[in-house]
């Protein structure tokens, strides 16, 4: 199959929350940094989606940048940006203001991809229509999309309802809330801050070393050791890539997207020796 | 247990009396040693630690699976952890069976996969002073998007290539 390439929308104006969303903060992040990272842990390359004027701005200009290169208004500019810079790779293109959008969800949504679909995608739990910003959209849909614009089409969710889209129920009824207003936004926060849970860590070999001690236990709102690992090279700067490694959960090997809980023990396991 | 750790030398006269079997025609043992030099360095000493919680369960598997795999009588696998010297011995696997052939093929067998699944891991000191985990510092992978870093500005990167690398 065609690889994924990661597109992180950051382009829209944000005129509900009357600042920008991308740079709003949840734990010290950016809402743009946690979607970067997210979608980096499950595409082979990861852009963030801008309009011109925005390649300078710093919470932006950190990350590798896709310009809008399409004429018009709106988030199917940046969906046909992505298709015609890398024609030959499906993109899986996701809101930057998804706070709830996890591994989980995301592990689903790529496993589930029909190639042969023009874009596969989660239907909305409000409204039951897709949801075209997180959505994996296929190299076939770079025309289909250009002859819907060239209609007067502008509604990527208009799109995928008239066209041949494979359509997820999704298995969380909140991963795809977005936050549109300064209300919203302390919801979410309240709500992700009383998802934080405590959890034991232990470092063996380099990860204990780099970390500076062999065990702590820590506050995170990770759901998944992927999302853990992802905070901790934060922290600590590990030089193991993800795919190097192994991890336990309670002592026993665990998938890399199974729920974490509170008091869970886990383990990051690097590339062993023994003999 | 027949997979253990040990913070001393291996005893292996206490191993072998524990794989004795009045069935068992033959005993097959391999260790392994440390030796002075490893992908063209010059070793000077080891230090072995284990995830333990973990690593016997593991080695438990490995060692459970040698026994629905061969018709063998007594398996048993002792690695040790802390530090060891040159020519110290790492680790001891022992198998008792009717027959030699699957002694052999079961002892293969159980040093194989504790190598590759058991979380054990070694480091070692150089004759340089220098010092490293093996298999986990020559491939530590540079940074995912590191191949982005000279792009200062960033937003040239997308139009470059047009193709998946």
């Amino acid at each position: 199959m065609i690889p994924v390439y990661g597109l992180v929308l950051a382009g829209g104006s944000s005129t509900r929350m009357r600042r920008d969303k991308a740079s709003l903060l949840y734990r010290g992040k950016t809402q743009l940094d946690r979607a970067f990272e997210l979608a980096a842990r499950h595409c082979a390359e990861v852009f963030v989606s801008v309009r011109a004027a925005q390649v300078t701005d710093p919470s932006r200009a950190a990350h590798p940048l896709l310009v809008d290169s399409v004429p018009g208004e709106g988030p199917i500019v940046g969906i046909r940006s992505g298709l015609a810079a890398f024609p030959r790779v499906a993109w899986l293109v996701m809101a930057c203001d998804l706070p709830f959008l996890s591994d989980a969800a995301l592990d689903y949504l790529l496993r589930e991809r029909d190639p042969d679909a023009l874009a596969t995608a989660f239907l909305s739990t409000h409204d039951n229509l897709p949801e075209p910003l997180c959505t994996v959209w296929e190299p076939a849909a770079a025309a289909a999309l250009a002859d819907y614009q060239a209609g007067g089409g502008q509604c990527p969710r208009k799109f995928l309802i008239r066209n041949r889209a494979k359509l997820l129920e999704p298995l969380d009824a909140r991963a795809l809330d977005n936050i549109n207003t300064p209300d919203e936004y302390a919801a979410a926060l309240a709500a992700l801050e009383s998802n934080t849970m405590k959890l034991r860590v232990q470092y063996f070999a380099l990860m204990r070393e780099q970390a500076g001690r062999s065990e702590e236990t820590l506050e995170t709102a990770a759901a998944t050791p992927a999302e853990l690992y992802g905070e901790l090279v934060g922290r600590y700067g590990f030089t193991l890539a993800r795919e190097q490694l192994k991890v336990a959960v309670n002592s026993e090997f665990s998938e890399w997207s199974r729920p974490l809980a509170a008091g869970d023990d886990v383990v990051f396991i690097p590339p062993v020796a023994g003999g | 247990m027949r997979f253990r750790f040990t913070q001393t030398a291996i005893d292996t006269a206490q191993a072998r009396l524990e794989l004795r079997d009045a069935g068992a025609g033959g005993f097959v043992s391999f260790e392994g040693w440390v030796r002075d030099h490893n992908e063209g360095k010059e070793v000077t000493a080891l230090e072995y630690e284990a995830f333990q919680a973990l690593a016997l369960k593991e080695g438990e598997r490995i060692v459970a699976e040698a026994l629905a795999r061969y018709p063998v009588k007594r398996v048993l696998c002792i690695h040790r952890v802390g530090a060891l010297q040159l020519t110290d011995m790492a680790v001891w696997v022992g198998v008792s069976a009717v027959h030699r052939g699957e002694a052999f093929d079961a002892c293969r067998y159980i040093i194989d996969e504790v190598k590759h699944r058991v979380p054990i891991w070694k480091k070692e000191h150089y004759v340089s002073g220098d010092s490293g985990w093996v298999n986990c510092e020559h491939c530590a992978a540079a940074p995912h998007h590191s191949q982005h870093a000279q792009h200062a500005d960033g937003q040239r990167a997308a139009f470059d290539v047009d193709a998946p690398r």
